[in-house]
């Protein structure tokens, strides 16, 4: 505990530097203004931005990004309630009830106890990070390769089973990703892979390009004339109408306390991300009210408790990342991405060796969050201004940026084209109802799972009951078998009973 | 019987795990004390072309527990041709034109993807995004690149 206030000190001093502070500014800016923007998404932007950031001192990289990712949580939330636009999955639940408040002449207030779940959320997504990532840190510390080997299968089995879509899709996204990260030279044998003769492909694909073809381009084709153009509806909010009443806080309160720790508990299995965090909250507000029926009329619990899960959940999505070097979805697959572009090994080792990287990122958070929510208020009237910003002139403005940022990465036009490939198979990814986002975990992992698997059978003389052999590597693989077991009897259960699927009723 | 969409997406999956097969043949197996680099492809491909015949074999329900013909949503061809020629213009032009016409192109080319953009929107937002890029690429982040070859270079 005493380390982690001293880390935490550490960290300001170094999030408190001038330039680090203004990446972290203009990261929450931006990510602010990408959750309002309709179309955009965080992983494209965050992708667009990327390139920008290999210049830039690695603290400074890495507080920005991340400050995209938190920031948009906020606007997103904005265009919900104010709109009715679930542009951001996670706040697709918030609509149901955000909108109806707003109809009613309580928008405002709807967006104040939004601030107030944002802040509690997050403060405590934060303060979990603090504590719990340097803890498993520190018993990963010991692992060998047969445990990083079998915590990453687990990792990806759950980030690509328990993420929306089939299962079965979703593993084989991940496959695929594998497969994209062996091309290039084998690094153990020096044999060029899947290169096709290519010299640009000695290298492997780069991530930038991978990217942000399946999350610009395919997005781009796919959204073009499927967002539907906002009207020029006006909403005027001032300062004063974002404050609660005593009673909406009375009412308000509870809901964000149950909603926070929904969304910690999400947060440390890979795969239930912020989204699946808020659905969960909403369900559970909904069917502990005395009073079920108010919900989808206006119901503040129905804000409160989705929202506040939401920020916790986005906040504790860091912690396996940092603290096991496992992303749990595509979004920190990217920041992981970054960081070794960087030259830096992601892993236990991190937090230890790294703490500017690791403890600034926390004192940001703090003060990012703090940003982001006095910075909202006031700023309120220009976030809605931006909602009327049609999609059809940010679209082809973003590829233009696709374009020049890939190339940018290393200078090389081969990598424009191999986006550009990308971007056209995604498409038909998502015409079969594949979702790419495992693509980029199984891409960003390949690398570190092949050389630990090979590592692990070199010590065991090629004997695959290593895996079992050791305790803590055993338990991972039973996790894994079980995890494929709950699949296979969900599946086998909705063959049989095929009538009630609550969840996919939102997709 | 209808074709199912994940009679296709199947059939996608099995087929590039049968690639991956194919080509990890060729990269030496090596045998368990010493993976060989066509291991990890070999396995992947296997694994894929598995998936890939769980996915046509049990084609995803929909919510009424029929299997519901989810038949592939007709492609978007306008926004696709726009999009591509984009990409593909930047790339062409980028070399042998300058950075200028590059920009210029790409953006007007993509802005054209939805009916709802007319000729001069388009034009106007291309030459808006022109002078923005070159400003911030040429000037200030140093793309290595001729503004417009052979006259601003």
């Amino acid at each position: 505990m005493e380390s982690s206030f001293a880390g935490l000190a550490h960290g300001f001093e170094v999030a408190l530097q001038w330039h680090n502070l203004i990446w972290c500014f203009a990261g929450v800016i931006v990510g602010n203004m990408v959750g309002v923007l309709p179309g955009m998404g965080v992983l494209s932007t965050i992708s667009i931005l990327l390139p920008l950031t290999f210049s830039m001192p690695p603290v400074a990289a890495l507080l920005m990004l991340s400050g995209i990712y938190y920031g948009a949580q906020y606007g997103g939330a904005i265009c919900s309630i104010l709109l009715n636009l679930p542009c951001h999955p996670p706040h697709a639940v918030t609509c149901l009830d955000g909108y109806p408040m707003t109809k009613q002449g309580r928008g405002g207030v709807a967006l104040g106890i939004t601030m107030l779940a944002a802040m509690v959320g997050a403060a405590f997504g934060i303060g979990q990070m603090m504590v719990l990532a340097p803890y498993i840190a520190s018993i990963a510390f010991k692992f060998g390769p047969q445990e990083i080997c079998a915590l990453m299968l687990l990792g990806l089995l759950a980030g690509s089973t328990l993420a929306k879509g089939s299962p079965i899709k979703g593993v084989s996204m991940t496959l695929f990703g594998i497969l994209l990260s062996l091309a290039g030279t084998d690094i153990n044998t020096g044999n060029e892979r899947f290169t096709f003769g290519y010299i640009e492909l000695s290298d492997g694909f780069e991530l930038v390009a991978i990217s942000l073809g399946l999350f610009g381009i395919a997005e781009f084709l796919k959204s073009v004339n499927s967002v539907a153009p906002t009207g020029a509806r006006s909403v005027k909010l001032g300062v004063r109408d974002l404050r609660p009443t005593r009673a909406d806080l009375r009412q308000g309160l509870p809901p964000i306390l149950r909603g926070t720790i929904i969304g910690s508990l999400c947060s440390l299995i890979p795969g239930t991300g912020p989204t699946i965090a808020s659905f969960i909250a909403y369900a559970m507000e909904k069917k502990i009210s005395k009073s079920p029926e108010r919900f989808g009329y206006g119901a503040i619990e129905g804000v409160a408790a989705p929202e506040a899960s939401t920020h916790s959940a986005v906040q504790g999505d860091f912690i396996p990342t940092m603290s096991l070097g496992i992303p749990g979805d595509a979004v920190m697959a990217l920041l992981l991405g970054a960081l070794m572009i960087h030259g830096i090994q992601p892993g236990p080792r991190l937090i230890v060796e790294q703490p500017d990287i690791f403890w600034g990122l926390i004192a940001s958070f703090w003060i990012g969050n703090l940003i982001l929510v006095f910075l909202n208020v006031p700023l309120i009237g220009i976030w809605v201004k931006l909602l009327m910003v049609p999609y059809r002139y940010l679209y082809p403005t973003a590829l233009f940026f696709v374009c020049i940022g890939v190339f940018a990465t290393r200078n090389e036009m081969f990598d424009v084209a191999a986006t550009l490939g990308f971007g056209a198979f995604g498409y038909l990814l998502l015409q079969l109802g594949f979702e790419p986002a495992p693509i980029l975990l199984g891409f960003v992992l390949g690398p570190r799972l092949e050389e630990n698997f090979r590592r692990s059978l070199l010590l065991s003389r090629g004997d695959l009951a290593t895996f079992i052999d050791r305790p803590i590597s055993a338990v991972f693989i039973g996790l894994c078998v079980l995890l494929l077991l709950a699949q296979a009897f969900a599946a086998y259960r909705k063959m049989r009973a095929p009538v009630r699927v609550p969840m996919s009723a939102f997709e | 019987m209808n074709l199912h969409r994940d009679h296709i997406a199947g059939a996608l999956i099995a087929a590039i795990g049968a690639f991956a097969v194919a080509m990890g043949q060729s990269y030496g197996f090596g045998d368990l004390h010493n993976i060989g680099s066509g291991f990890f492809p070999v396995v992947l491909g296997v694994g894929m072309i598995l998936l890939g015949i769980a996915m046509a074999v049990w084609p995803q329900r929909s919510i009424t527990g029929l299997v519901a013909h989810h038949k592939i949503g007709a492609p978007d061809w306008r926004a696709a041709a726009a999009i591509t020629s984009g990409v593909a213009l930047f790339i062409l032009l980028a070399n042998s034109a300058g950075l200028a016409p590059a920009i210029f192109a790409c953006v007007f080319a993509s802005a054209l993807g939805t009916s709802r953009t007319r000729l001069k929107e388009a034009f106007l937002l291309a030459l808006g995004v022109t002078v923005f890029g070159v400003l911030l690429f040429a000037y200030g982040l140093k793309v290595p690149f001729p503004i417009l070859t052979g006259v601003l270079n």
